[in-house]
C-alpha cells in the first residue's frame, strides 16, 4: 500500500520516469483501494439504516433494540444536560491511567525477569496461571482491599493491562538474538550496557505493540470495573441502563465507547508509525 | 587498487617477523562444555603462537572447536585447563586488547553506520573527539564515509561486513579475531571483500587470527595457517604461506594448489584422527 503510494507520488512529480503500464497498474490499485473504502463505508450505512428501517417497521422492537435515532437522541440528551463529556471523561481517565501504569509496571517486570533468568524460571507456573485466570475473579477482592471507588476500576485495568504487556514484552526481550548478545560480550559491555544499547532498542516494535494490546485489555479492565463498582463512567451507564431497562441509553453507550476505543487504538497507532519513521524503519 | 595491491607487496619485502614479538600464545589448552545430557570435549592439548603483525589462518572440519579457541582468545570463554595470554595476560573482553568480528555483522538496525562503528568505543567508555575521528577516518579507508549517516538496511552485505570491521578496529585492538567473517556473502562480494580486508589489515599492521572452513580464503589471505584436527580441536600442523601479495593475486599464482593439496590432505588425514 505504502510503496505503491510512495511510487505513484514519484510518478506524479516526475511523469517521465513512469512507464504507461505502471500508470495504469497505480490507477488499477487507487480503484481497488477506493473501493475498499467505498464498501466498508457501505456496510456501517447500510447496518444503521436497516436498524432504524427495521424499527420504524416494527420489524424488531425498538424498546429493546432501541434505534439509531433514539441513539443519537440519547446523546444529544446526555450532552444537553452535561452528563455525557463527564461519563466519558471518567472512563477515559480510568483508561489512561490503567494502561499506563499497566504498560510501566509491565515493562518494568518484564525488564527483571529478563534480568535474572532464574527469577523467570521460578515464577514461570504463576505468571502462567495469573494469565489464564479471568482477572473479573479477582474483582471482589480489588473492591475489599483498595475500595470500591475509582481506585478499584483502575487497579482492575492495571491487573488485565500489566500481566498482557509483561509476556509480551518478555517474549519480545527473549527474542533479540543471541548474537547480538553474543556482540556485546565481546565488546567487554555490561549486562547494563547490553540491556540500553541493544535489548531496549531492538524491542520499540514489540513495546508499542504491547502498548497496543494494552489499550485493548485497559478498557476491557475499565468496563469490567465499572460494571461491579462505579458512580459514573460509560460502563456505569450500560449497567444502569439495563437495570432500568433504559436500552437506548445501553446502545447510546455502546456507541460512544466503539468511537472512543478506536479512537484510542488509532491515536496508538498512528504514534508508533512516526516512531518507527523517525527510527528509519518504514 | 592496484597501487594498494602494489604497496602491500612493498611493505612485505620488509622483515615483518623479525621482533618476534608473541601477541597471543595457547599453551596445553583444553576445554570441556559441560551439558545436561552430556560433556563435550571441544579443544584438547592446543599450543600455537600468533606473533606481532602476523596474519594466521585457522582451518579444520566443520564443528572442530575453531570457534571456541577463537572465543577463548577474546576472553569470553575460559580455557578448563592450560593457558591463553594475549599480551601476556589471560584476556578479558573489558580489556581493549581483542577485536572480534562475527559471521554477520549484526549492525544495529536504529544507529546510523556511524553510530554502530562508534558502538564499541562507547561500551567502553572511549569515545573522544579523537577516537571518533579515528572511527570515521578508517570508515573513509573503507569507503564507506558516503554512508556514515545511512542505516544498515541501506547497505549492500559487503558494505555491512565492513562496517562491522570497521567497528571491530575503530578501538585500535591489539589482536584482530575473524570468525569465518566473509561466509554469510556471496561468492562474488566473497572475493572483493576478502581482498579489501586483508588489504586494510595489513596496512594497518594488525596481527589477526582469521577462523575458516574455506581453504583457498585460508591460503590467499593468511601468512601461517594452523590445521586442526576434528573435535576435540589439536593442531595437526602449522603450514607457513610462502605466497606473496594480496588475495586475488595469490589465488592466480602458480603455487596456490600445491598449498591447497597441502591443506586438504593434512585435513583428510586430520579426520581420521577421531576415529
Amino acid at each position: 500500500m505504502r510503496i505503491d503510494r510512495l511510487s505513484a507520488e514519484k510518478a506524479r512529480r516526475n511523469p517521465a520516469e513512469a512507464s504507461k503500464e505502471h500508470i495504469a497498474f497505480l490507477k488499477r490499485v487507487r480503484r481497488h483501494n477506493r473501493f475498499i473504502i467505498a464498501i466498508q463505508l457501505a456496510i456501517l450505512v447500510s447496518f444503521f439504516a436497516l436498524w432504524e428501517l427495521f424499527s420504524r417497521l416494527g420489524v424488531i422492537n425498538s424498546f429493546i433494540f432501541s434505534s439509531p435515532s433514539r441513539v443519537a437522541e440519547t446523546i444529544a440528551r446526555l450532552h444537553s444536560n452535561g452528563e455525557l463529556f463527564h461519563h466519558i471523561g471518567v472512563t477515559m481517565l480510568e483508561t489512561a491511567l490503567g494502561f499506563t501504569l499497566g504498560t510501566l509496571a509491565g515493562t518494568l517486570f518484564a525488564v527483571l525477569l529478563w534480568w535474572s533468568p532464574t527469577l523467570e524460571r521460578i515464577l514461570d507456573p504463576y505468571m502462567v496461571v495469573l494469565n489464564a485466570l479471568p482477572k473479573i475473579a479477582l474483582g471482589p477482592i480489588l473492591i475489599v482491599w483498595v475500595g470500591s471507588g475509582m481506585e478499584a476500576i483502575i487497579a482492575m485495568a492495571l491487573l488485565v493491562s500489566t500481566v498482557v504487556t509483561v509476556m509480551t514484552v518478555l517474549t519480545g526481550f527473549n527474542d533479540i538474538s543471541l548474537e547480538k548478545q553474543l556482540l556485546m560480550k565481546t565488546l567487554g559491555a555490561t549486562r547494563l550496557q547490553t540491556f540500553l544499547k541493544v535489548i531496549l532498542p531492538a524491542s520499540v516494535p514489540t513495546l508499542i505493540g504491547a502498548l497496543k494490546l494494552s489499550v485493548g485489555m485497559s478498557w476491557v479492565g475499565v468496563i469490567v470495573g465499572e460494571y461491579l463498582v462505579s458512580k459514573a463512567g460509560l460502563g456505569y451507564l450500560i449497567v444502569y441502563g439495563g437495570q432500568v431497562f433504559k436500552l437506548d441509553l445501553v446502545m447510546a453507550s455502546i456507541v460512544v465507547l466503539c468511537v472512543l476505543a478506536a479512537i484510542m487504538y488509532y491515536a496508538v497507532a498512528i504514534w508508533e508509525r512516526s516512531i518507527l519513521r523517525r527510527r528509519g524503519e518504514r | 587498487m592496484n597501487e594498494e595491491e602494489k604497496r602491500t607487496g612493498a611493505e612485505r619485502t620488509q622483515p615483518r617477523f623479525d621482533l618476534g614479538e608473541s601477541v597471543a600464545k595457547l599453551t596445553d589448552v583444553s576445554l570441556v562444555y559441560h551439558g545436561i545430557k552430556q560433556e563435550t570435549e571441544a579443544v584438547r592439548n592446543c599450543s600455537f603462537e600468533v606473533k606481532k603483525g602476523e596474519f594466521t589462518a585457522l582451518v579444520g572440519p566443520s564443528g572442530c572447536g575453531k570457534t571456541s579457541v577463537l572465543s577463548m582468545l577474546a576472553g569470553i570463554v575460559k580455557p578448563s585447563s592450560g593457558s591463553v595470554l594475549v599480551s601476556g595476560k589471560p584476556p578479558d573482553p573489558r580489556d581493549n586488547l581483542t577485536g572480534y568480528m562475527l559471521q554477520r555483522d549484526h549492525l544495529l538496525d536504529w544507529r546510523t553506520i556511524e553510530d554502530n562503528v562508534l558502538l564499541g568505543l562507547e561500551v567502553k567508555g572511549l569515545l573522544s573527539d579523537e577516537t571518533r575521528a579515528y572511527a570515521l577516518e578508517l570508515l573513509d579507508k573503507c569507503a564507506l564515509s558516503a554512508f556514515a549517516r545511512h542505516y544498515p538496511r541501506q547497505l549492500s552485505g559487503g558494505m555491512r561486513q565492513k562496517a562491522a570491521l570497521v567497528r571491530t578496529l575503530a578501538f585500535s585492538p591489539e589482536l584482530l579475531l575473524l570468525d569465518e567473517p566473509f561466509s554469510a556473502l556471496d561468492y562474488q562480494t566473497r572475493l572483493l571483500l576478502s581482498g579489501e580486508v586483508h588489504s586494510i589489515i595489513k596496512r594497518g599492521g594488525y596481527t589477526a587470527v582469521l577462523v575458516t572452513h574455506d581453504i583457498s580464503e585460508a591460503i590467499a589471505m593468511s601468512d601461517r595457517i594452523i590445521v586442526f584436527s576434528s573435535r576435540p580441536a589439536h593442531v595437526r600442523r602449522e603450514i607457513e604461506v610462502g605466497l606473496s601479495g594480496g588475495p586475488m593475486e595469490r589465488r592466480a599464482s602458480p603455487g596456490f594448489n600445491d598449498y591447497f593439496d597441502l591443506v586438504w590432505s593434512e585435513l583428510e588425514g586430520g579426520k581420521g584422527d577421531a576415529h
